[in-house]
């Protein structure tokens, strides 16, 4: 029974497979690797490494927990539910349960505090916000086009957006001199570059509020942007799947809310990209959405949800849940509460070792300034500070550069996929090792106080 | 604010989703429209359209819900299940759940009467066979390649292999002379033509047991088989999603049992099997897709793009708990393959009492009918006649062959398993009746007149034509995701 060398596997496979656009090479997987083989646990494995590199959302599940256990008939396997087994399972029409539409559609406009109204009929399914971030490229753009994106940004984006569509990438920069702001400058630099090089730009891909940096755009970036991709006839995609992370003033705007009062925007180049993964704290769920002004994208893309439908059991939880206005209402509220507790107090603490953030009201991470720790503000620099973060530290951060960030020295560190100890063990880490690093830069206060002795001996 | 004629739209938009690779253009979707617009049901409209276009299976339900009601810990949202809740709702590993690929891994090898075995290392998941299928095709096979297939096989293939990777499918023609079976001359020969065209071929894929043939390879096809893809050395993608509807003997052979054979010289990274639990359990809507490749980069690949549609936890948590229950499962197995038998027995029954053939199948969840000897020539525009009056008049959605890339006309595929024995009763005496009739009145001469030499088509035609080829504006509920099967 044969079996085939790598150099006949290359081209035994596709391109695609032999490739590395699946991004798993970055740096940004290996503080996982670190994580997967020594996790931390409070009895079990106190000395293991705390993940602070997930961005998930895991302070709300008592409150969703309590609503499933008040509303049996939400799960089509209960007493209460198990008339709708059947239905259920045999339903595989891609435009999805009505009921489930109705709900996601009226979610997304409680998440934006009723300032705008989503209608059903443009709700399309997405294996996650993965596949529906993948899906609407598939729609918008060919092999070899481009999306400009700001960085620093999420790292995944050069396999979702990239891999199997052929598209491109170009990042337009973005510089903490202004707190990483979206400027017109940056975006029509990003331009002109993709033009000298003949590449045919299709649209931008903002992420609001921003991963990784949790903040959200203001009302003039956002109609810069809009001017900007209606001037170039590009589309505008916004991935808002941190829409109900926003925690403190000030509110957050959608896309949605700028377009609605604005005649001059070609509503055909706005699409708004939405999942249940950070919200509501379910990734595992792949509850991924396409919201397009686009009639044809929208029945294109509907077309292709086949590829990565959501489960009917899930949609049928879902429409359940998101419809019990009195719920949702709470859980937004409560969910917001948490979150900004979560980042006063890590703020605090890092104030206390003079570590700072970006000033951000959004997210389930903050964007963390270690570049002080750096020796020089190289590259190799961040990912040396970064390997003591892991090995000694015992954290996962995520370094800035796995996000495409041009300055070295950020950070990005999760903070509301564990409970309040952890939370505490692993601030009182960082502390600690802050401390030790600005010790050994400076020498520590015994060495100081040996020296001065050591010089008065000498003197005296 | 603006809107944009369709020609800017062309260009605004990317060529997959401007092109027709979705293929709902096909005719395929008339028979849904027609359901969908006047669908059967016994007391509200008894003269309603029946669908038998849906290869569903609806027959074993009773016994799922019972397994559902004394199992309430396979739920994440029962009283027993719910302490479960955050782990499943926060897991998005893409391996899945352990206990996931194990139960699937386990039931697959059920399902092969356990004359095979499979590694849950190997599990891996896509969105559907939809999503699984796409999936494999993008690991195997760049822009332009090809993957022959041997007809007549399911039309959303051309979707699902073809539409955003670009692969190119095709076919191997099978005929009716010999019972459709794939031949080595037919292989050859779509081999052959492929090399002249100058295209790539990087794999086969068959379907078996066969949609819509409902029939399984035989020992020495799948022999056949797999000594060619060797010899060529491109992949066997054997999409065995029908695997637990044989209903009658002879057993069905999985090509992981003929790879284990001591007389087969085979190259293992060459093969991959896709599975699914839309046809063997009933349950489409849940999205359960399977990939399993032999070949240990496929898998590694795969895995890392199964992120583009893995199952959600929550059924990945049911299903897990549900495949794992040894009891239940043999018990489903036997219990679905004799209501499938029986379902069989009778819509075959029932149509040689009129005169009416199938091919001799012992799978699926259909038959493959014969009316070649309704058509008043064999020609593709008759058969497309003839099924409009079959929705028109009998008010049946039958599948037409065409629709399959059936080369020779007449053929429709009847499904029987998605419906209640009333209704299989009345869509069977309405069958007998058109037969009845057709044999007794023969076909006017004005209506001859209106489709001889197919140069001139009546007003009505045309109305059916321009349905045909009109862009689809669906309305919500449209059924086209029925197409899909």
């Amino acid at each position: 029974m044969g079996s085939t060398s790598s150099e006949q596997q290359k081209n035994l496979l596709s391109k695609i497979a032999t490739n590395h656009g699946h991004g798993e090479d970055s740096p940004y997987f290996d503080g996982w690797k670190a994580y997967d083989e020594n996790p931390y646990h409070p009895t079990k494995n106190p000395d293991g490494v705390i993940q602070m590199g997930l961005a998930e959302n895991q302070l709300c599940f008592d409150f969703i927990e309590d609503w499933i256990k008040r509303n049996p008939q939400a799960s089509i396997c209960t007493t209460e539910g198990i008339q709708e087994f059947k239905d259920t399972a045999i339903f595989q029409d891609y435009h999805g349960l009505p009921a489930f539409r109705e709900a996601v559609a009226k979610f997304m406009g409680k998440v934006r505090g009723e300032r705008v109204r989503f209608d059903p009929d443009r709700i399309v399914m997405g294996g996650g916000s993965t596949g529906a971030n993948e899906m609407i490229t598939f729609c918008l753009a060919d092999p070899g086009d481009a999306f400009l994106i700001p960085s620093p940004y999420y790292p995944a984006f050069d396999r979702d957006l990239r891999w199997r569509t052929g598209v491109q990438l170009l990042p337009i920069i973005c510089e903490s001199s202004n707190d990483f702001k979206i400027t017109k400058a940056a975006l029509e630099m990003a331009y002109e570059k993709a033009q000298q090089a003949n590449i045919n730009v299709k649209g931008l891909m903002i992420i609001n509020p921003s991963n990784p940096l949790g903040t959200i755009l203001d009302k003039e970036t956002l109609q810069t942007i809009v001017s900007f991709i209606n001037q170039k006839n590009i589309h505008l995609i916004c991935d808002e799947i941190y829409a109900a992370t926003v925690f403190s003033q000030p509110k957050f705007i959608s896309i949605a809310e700028i377009i609605e009062g604005d005649g001059s925007c070609n509503p055909n180049l706005i699409h708004i990209v939405y999942s249940l993964s950070k919200d509501m704290g379910f990734p595992g769920f792949r509850v991924g959405i396409i919201y397009s002004y686009n009639d044809e994208v929208v029945n294109c893309a509907r077309k292709m949800s086949s590829f990565g439908l959501v489960s009917t059991q899930t949609q049928h939880l879902i429409a359940s849940m998101l419809s019990d206005d009195e719920f949702i209402g709470k859980f937004i509220i409560e969910n917001s509460n948490r979150l900004a507790t979560r980042y006063k107090n890590i703020r605090r603490e890092l104030d206390k070792v003079s570590i700072g953030c970006l000033k951000s009201n959004a997210g389930l991470f903050c964007w963390m300034d270690l570049r002080k720790l750096l020796k020089e503000p190289t590259l190799q620099e961040e990912m040396v500070l970064w390997g003591k973060i892991i090995k000694e530290v015992k954290l996962n951060f995520s370094p800035g550069s796995s996000f495409h960030c041009y300055e070295p020295g950020w950070f990005r560190v999760c903070f509301a996929n564990m409970d309040d100890e952890t939370m505490e063990i692993a601030l009182k880490r960082l502390q600690k090792f802050v401390k030790r690093s600005k010790e050994k830069r400076c020498g520590s206060k015994e060495e100081i106080l040996q020296k001065q002795s050591s010089a008065k001996h000498l003197i005296s | 604010m603006g809107s944009i004629s369709s020609e800017q739209q062309k260009q605004l938009l990317s060529k997959i989703a401007t092109n027709q690779g979705h293929g709902e253009n096909s005719p395929y979707f008339d028979g849904w429209k027609a359901y969908d617009n006047n669908p059967y049901h016994p007391i509200r409209n008894p003269k309603g359209v029946i669908q038998m276009g849906l290869a569903e299976n609806q027959l074993c339900f009773d016994l799922i819900e019972d397994w559902i009601r004394r199992n309430p810990q396979a739920s994440i949202c029962t009283t027993e299940g719910v302490k479960e809740f955050k782990d499943i709702a926060i897991y998005q590993d893409y391996h899945g759940l352990p206990a996931f690929r194990q139960a699937v891994a386990n039931f697959m090898g059920k399902v092969r009467g356990g004359r095979a075995t499979f590694d849950p290392n190997r599990i891996v998941m896509g969105g559907g066979s939809t999503g699984a299928n796409e999936l494999l095709t993008f690991c195997l096979a760049d822009p332009g390649d090809a993957f022959l297939v041997p007809s007549p096989y399911y039309p959303a293939f051309d979707r699902d292999l073809s539409w955003r990777t670009g692969v190119q499918l095709l076919p191997v023609v099978c005929e009716s002379s010999n019972d459709f079976k794939i031949t080595k001359a037919a292989l050859e020969l779509a081999y052959e033509k492929a090399q002249e065209a100058h295209i790539n071929v990087k794999g086969l894929m068959v379907t078996n047991p066969s949609n819509p043939l409902g029939t399984i390879l035989d020992r020495e096809t799948l022999q056949t088989i797999v000594s060619f893809i060797n010899e060529k050395n491109i992949h066997l993608i054997s999409d065995e999603i029908y695997a637990a509807t044989v209903f009658s003997q002879p057993k069905f052979i999985s090509v992981a049992e003929i790879i284990e054979e001591e007389d087969v010289v085979c190259n293992r990274d060459l093969i991959h099997i896709v599975y699914s639990l839309s046809k063997d359990m009933g349950f489409p809507g849940f999205r359960v897709g399977i990939v399993y490749s032999y070949n240990d980069a496929v898998v590694n690949c795969g895995r890392k793009m199964s992120s583009f549609g893995l199952v959600s936890t929550q059924t990945q948590h049911l299903i897990s708990s549900m495949l794992a229950d040894d009891e239940f499962i043999e018990n489903f197995i036997a219990e679905s393959a004799n209501r499938l038998a029986t379902r069989y027995k009778i819509i075959t029954r029932e149509l040689s009492k009129v005169g009416i053939g199938c091919l001799k199948s012992n799978a699926g969840l259909f038959c493959w009918m014969d009316l070649r000897k309704l058509l008043k020539e064999a020609t593709v525009e008759e058969e497309m006649v003839l099924w409009h009056m079959i929705i028109k008049d009998v008010k049946l959605n039958v599948s037409p062959g065409s629709s399959f890339h059936c080369t020779e006309p007449g053929w429709f595929r009847v499904c029987f398993a998605n419906m209640d024995n009333e209704t299989m009763e009345e869509a069977l005496e309405r069958i007998q009746s058109f037969v009845r009739q057709s044999e007794e009145a023969p076909v006017p001469a004005a209506r001859s007149k209106r489709f001889k030499g197919n140069l001139q088509l009546s007003s009505k035609s045309r109305r059916m034509e321009e349905a045909i080829m009109s862009p689809c504006i669906m309305s919500p509920h449209s059924p086209l995701v029925s197409a899909r099967t």
